[in-house]
C-alpha cells in the first residue's frame, strides 16, 4: 500500500503552534499532531475519513496542552 | 544533504527505496511514536521500541550490551550488516539508536535522511507485516564511553568550562517557562538550564520536510553561538534523545572530534537537590 491523501496544517490548540499531519493508508486514516516548535510528538489517532481522525487527535492534543504550565522566568 | 555529500552515514529515501531488500541492509524504523510501526512501515523494516528494547527497564541506564546483543541477533544483524535507521519526529529515536549503536561498536550504521515523514510525503510503499529474520550472531564493543556524558562531567564543565554545553530543547523549555515539551508530561522539579549552556534546538538543524539541512547552514547555526570544533561539547535536552539528534549532527555532519551525549540531561540536573540552575 502507498499512502496517499497527505496532508500537514499548522494550527493552534490551547495556544500553542501544532503540526497536524493526516494520510489515507488502504482504509484507514492517520493524524498525528505534534508541537511546531520543538517538534515533540503530541497524539494520533485513526479514523474511517480524515476528519474522524483529525478530530479525535485535535481533541485529545487539546487536551493534554491545556494542562501544560507555564512558570515565571525570573 | 545527500548521501554523496555523507557517504556513509545519511542515506535518502530513493536509496532505501531500492536496496531494502538487500541481504546486507537491514532497515529499523525507531519512533517516538511506539504504534507508528504497526500503522505502516518500510517494507522489510524491524521496529524497535525504545522503552522497552533501547534500555534498562530495570535501573535508569542504556540498553545493556547483552539485551542489545539479542535485540540484533533477533533483526537479523551480524556485525557486518549495514544499519538503516529511519523514524517519526525527523528521527528523533533513529538517532538515539543510533548513539547506542555507536557506544557499542557497531561499524555500519546509517540514517534515512528525513525519516519516517520524508518516507510518507513521497508516498512510497508501506505495509504492516511483521518481517521474520534469520536469527544472527553478534558480538557488541565494549562501550565506548567517549561519547556519553555522565553528570561528573557536566558539573565540571560549568565548574571548569572544560566542554561548551548545548541546550537543544524548546526556547521555553531552556528559559524555564515550561517544565517539558508542551502536552507531555512534566518530568523535573525545576525549569530552566544548565548554567553556561548556549540555547540551540535541534530541530534547527533540519528542513521543513525533515532532512538535515547542509553542512554549510549546520556550520553556521552553530557557529554563530560559538559551537565550534576546537573546544569538546556536550549536548543535553531532557532525556537525552533530541541532543543524540544534535549530538549525530556535530559528530557525523559536521565532523566535530569532540562531542558527548549527556543522557540524564533535564530529568537528571533539574531535579539535583541543590544543583545550579539558570534563568532565562
Amino acid at each position: 500500500m502507498r499512502p496517499e491523501e497527505q496532508s500537514l496544517q499548522q494550527l493552534e490548540l490551547a495556544g500553542w503552534p501544532v503540526i497536524v499531519e493526516s494520510y489515507r493508508l488502504g482504509d484507514v486514516y492517520h493524524c498525528t499532531i505534534s508541537s511546531a516548535d520543538p517538534g515533540a510528538r503530541i497524539t494520533r489517532a485513526d479514523g474511517s475519513t480524515r476528519h474522524a481522525a483529525e478530530q479525535k487527535a485535535i481533541e485529545k492534543a487539546t487536551r493534554y496542552l491545556g494542562q501544560t504550565r507555564r512558570f515565571s522566568t525570573m | 544533504m545527500s548521501a554523496a555529500t555523507i557517504p556513509n552515514v545519511l542515506v535518502t529515501t530513493d536509496w532505501v527505496a531500492q536496496h531494502a531488500a538487500d541481504t546486507e541492509v537491514r532497515l529499523v524504523e525507531v519512533d517516538v511514536d511506539t504504534t507508528a510501526y504497526d500503522q505502516g512501515h518500510v517494507p522489510g523494516a524491524a521496529g524497535w521500541n525504545w522503552t522497552t528494547e533501547l534500555c534498562d527497564t530495570l535501573i535508569r541506564d542504556i540498553v545493556p550490551i547483552e539485551k542489545l546483543e539479542a535485540l540484533l541477533r533477533k533483526s537479523g544483524i551480524d556485525n557486518n550488516t549495514a544499519i538503516v535507521l529511519y523514524g517519526d519526529n525527523n528521527n528523533w529515536f533513529a538517532a538515539w539508536a543510533f548513539w547506542q549503536l555507536k557506544i557499542y561498536g557497531h561499524q555500519d550504521v546509517r540514517i534515512m535522511d528525513g525519516g519516517r515523514r520524508k518516507w510518507i510525503a513521497e508516498g512510497k510503499e508501506l505495509n504492516t507485516d511483521e518481517p521474520s529474520f534469520p536469527l544472527k550472531t553478534y558480538r557488541a564493543s565494549a562501550p565506548d564511553l567517549s561519547i556519553r556524558a555522565f553528570l561528573p562531567e557536566v558539573q565540571q564543565a560549568v565548574a571548569q568550562k572544560t566542554a561548551a554545553l548545548v541546550d537543544v530543547r524548546s526556547p521555553q523549555e531552556f528559559s524555564g517557562e515550561i517544565l517539558a515539551p508542551p502536552g507531555l508530561p512534566e518530568t523535573c522539579q525545576r525549569g530552566g538550564h544548565i548554567p553556561g549552556a548556549k540555547s540551540i534546538p535541534w530541530a534547527k538543524a533540519c528542513n521543513d520536510d525533515g532532512t538535515f539541512k547542509s553542512a554549510s547552514d549546520l556550520q553556521a547555526l552553530y557557529g554563530a553561538a560559538g559551537i565550534t570544533p576546537d573546544r569538546p561539547v556536550i549536548a543535553y535536552c531532557r532525556i537525552g534523545e533530541r541532543s543524540s539528534h544534535t549530538w549525530f549532527v556535530l559528530k557525523y555532519l559536521l565532523g566535530f572530534p569532540s562531542v558527548k551525549n549527556y543522557d540524564g540531561s533535564w530529568t537528571e540536573w533539574g531535579n539535583l537537590v541543590g544543583a545550579a540552575v539558570e534563568k532565562p
